[in-house]
């Protein structure tokens, strides 16, 4: 079988959406861990710092175009399935099961993607334009002048309507992982008692936490929190 | 339990053949037992209906034990009824109480269209399993069965796949209409065994193609399935499939 005839297949078809999709959960990982030096009180400078490797980093560079493939590839094959799915059952049920069988969550996919995909346009548009396009002020550190993305997002999270849309954002994305962690795993055939549970705890974990620490980030700035950090650096 | 009467209200969906458009028409059904299983209901309806000189419900059945996947009913929007691990056949009226009104419709996918009423055309399943679903034996003597060893565990775990009866409440559960649990249940049961080795790669394949064919949905691990099975198949089984296929089409030979 070649790989074209796999990738046709229904399996091959949901193996794209099991591999972008812990593809963009690493990213998560990352962009959660760099963007969490915001909630410190030494917050501005290390984020700036850390702001800039990333901007500049040749492999890192490198990497942000495999992402938005990745994210189109998601995106794309996600609607795609979406409405083959849907197709596949042309006269409805009057009476539904809903929640008796399945977790809601787990049944709109699509439509948490579709928020998050909404929430990624605005996103985008306040900070990876800016940052990428020009926009932002600038900082110097020890001489070297640096982007001043830190004021940046002082100023977007100042709108409260900004900061609510953001809460939402994450609540979309934290269901959305909530199911998908899992399954992307269980398509892999990677399910064995002997890990099932641990895959499901690390992913119920994932989902909340990871959620929760980029729904503080407009909340802390809108409140002017920060945690003292006691001269600690997460990263650079 | 008390043995009682009941007037019941049944919506039940009527369709003249798979090209006709369907819709729901009401019955009053008096003095229902609860002793009563719930095609046996049907039975007393369709006595009536009979006698009335109208045209009574088509509705698949077969062993009303629970065996042969015959009997296939959408009753309050959940395939084979409320209780778990059970078949339409098995579902007593003890369920119900007087006054219920309950909702009875077909299995409801494209790849299974309703021949009549309650009944839906389930070959789909058939070919998949004509795809890849068997073992070739040798002809001459027939090999003895319990001289092959087997491990303890992957002979529970295909006997608990074997289990699988065919009925199809996976796909009439499932948002996508996917029929991925009905085929871990197969290629599981004899990928399992030393008896399945020999075609293991053709047969995955060959039975994803068939239900890609068959125009099923995709799996999207909603474990709707699992939890409507009454043989209680596991979802694991659906993990195994991907395995194999992935494996088999991405690590065969040719
Ligand atoms: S897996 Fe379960 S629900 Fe599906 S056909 Fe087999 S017995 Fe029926
Ligand atoms: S009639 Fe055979 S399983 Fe229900």
């Amino acid at each position: 079988m070649n790989w074209q005839k796999v990738l046709h297949s229904s399996i091959g078809k949901k193996l794209v959406m099991a591999l972008t999709g812990l593809f963009l959960i690493v990213f998560l990982l990352v962009h959660c861990y760099v963007n969490a030096n915001v909630l410190f009180s030494n917050g501005a400078e290390n984020f700036n710092r850390a702001a800039h490797f990333m901007g500049t980093n040749i492999l890192v560079r490198i990497m942000e175009v495999g992402l938005f493939a990745g994210l189109l590839l998601h995106i794309l094959q996600g609607y795609r399935l979406e409405l083959k799915n849907r197709a596949a059952r042309k006269s409805k049920y009057a009476v539904k099961a809903g929640g008796a069988t399945s977790t809601w969550y787990s049944r709109s996919m699509a439509l948490l993607g579709t928020l998050i995909l909404l929430f990624l346009i605005i996103h985008l548009k306040q900070f990876w334009v800016p940052s990428r396009f020009g926009g932002l002020s600038e900082i110097t550190y020890g001489n070297q002048p640096y982007h001043d993305l830190y004021s940046q997002m002082k100023e977007v999270f100042s709108q409260p309507w900004v900061v609510v849309l953001y809460v939402l954002g994450c609540f979309s994305l934290s269901w959305h992982l909530l199911h998908g962690f899992q399954s992307a795993f269980q398509t892999l055939g990677w399910s064995h008692s002997a890990y099932k549970g641990l895959i499901r705890s690390v992913g119920v974990g994932f989902s909340v936490i990871v959620p929760l620490i980029f729904a503080l980030m407009p909340v802390f700035l809108y409140f002017g929190w920060e945690i003292p950090s006691g001269g600690l650096t997460l990263l650079f | 339990m008390q043995h009682s009467t009941m007037n019941l209200t049944l919506k039940v969906w009527r369709q003249r053949n798979s090209k006709a458009s369907g819709g729901f028409e009401t019955y009053p059904v008096p003095g229902i037992s609860t002793e009563m299983s719930f095609l046996e209901m049907f039975d007393v309806l369709n006595e009536r209906l009979i006698a009335e000189g109208r045209d009574p419900i088509a509705f698949d059945h077969d062993c009303r034990e629970g065996i042969c996947g015959m009997c296939s009913m959408v009753i309050n929007g959940r395939p084979h009824g409320p209780w778990k691990g059970t078949t339409v056949c098995q579902l007593h009226m003890r369920e119900y109480k007087n006054g219920d009104t309950i909702t009875v419709e077909p299995w409801r996918a494209n790849a299974f269209p309703v021949v009549r009423d309650l009944m839906v055309d389930r070959s789909a399943f058939d070919r998949i399993i004509q795809a890849g679903g068997y073992i070739s034996v040798n002809t001459g003597n027939a090999v003895d069965g319990n001289a092959i060893p087997i491990e303890k565990d992957h002979a529970d775990s295909a006997f608990a796949a074997a289990a699988c009866i065919g009925c199809g409440a996976c796909v009439a559960a499932c948002k996508n209409s996917s029929a991925m649990l009905f085929l871990s249940a197969k290629v599981s049961h004899l990928t399992l065994l030393p008896q399945g080795q020999p075609e293991k790669r053709q047969r995955v394949v060959e039975m994803i193609d068939q239900m890609d064919k068959e125009g099923f949905g995709s799996c999207t691990n909603t474990y709707a399935c699992e939890a409507e099975c009454p043989k209680e198949i596991s979802v694991t089984n659906i993990a195994r499939l991907n395995r194999e296929f992935l494996s088999a089409a991405l690590g065969s030979g040719d």
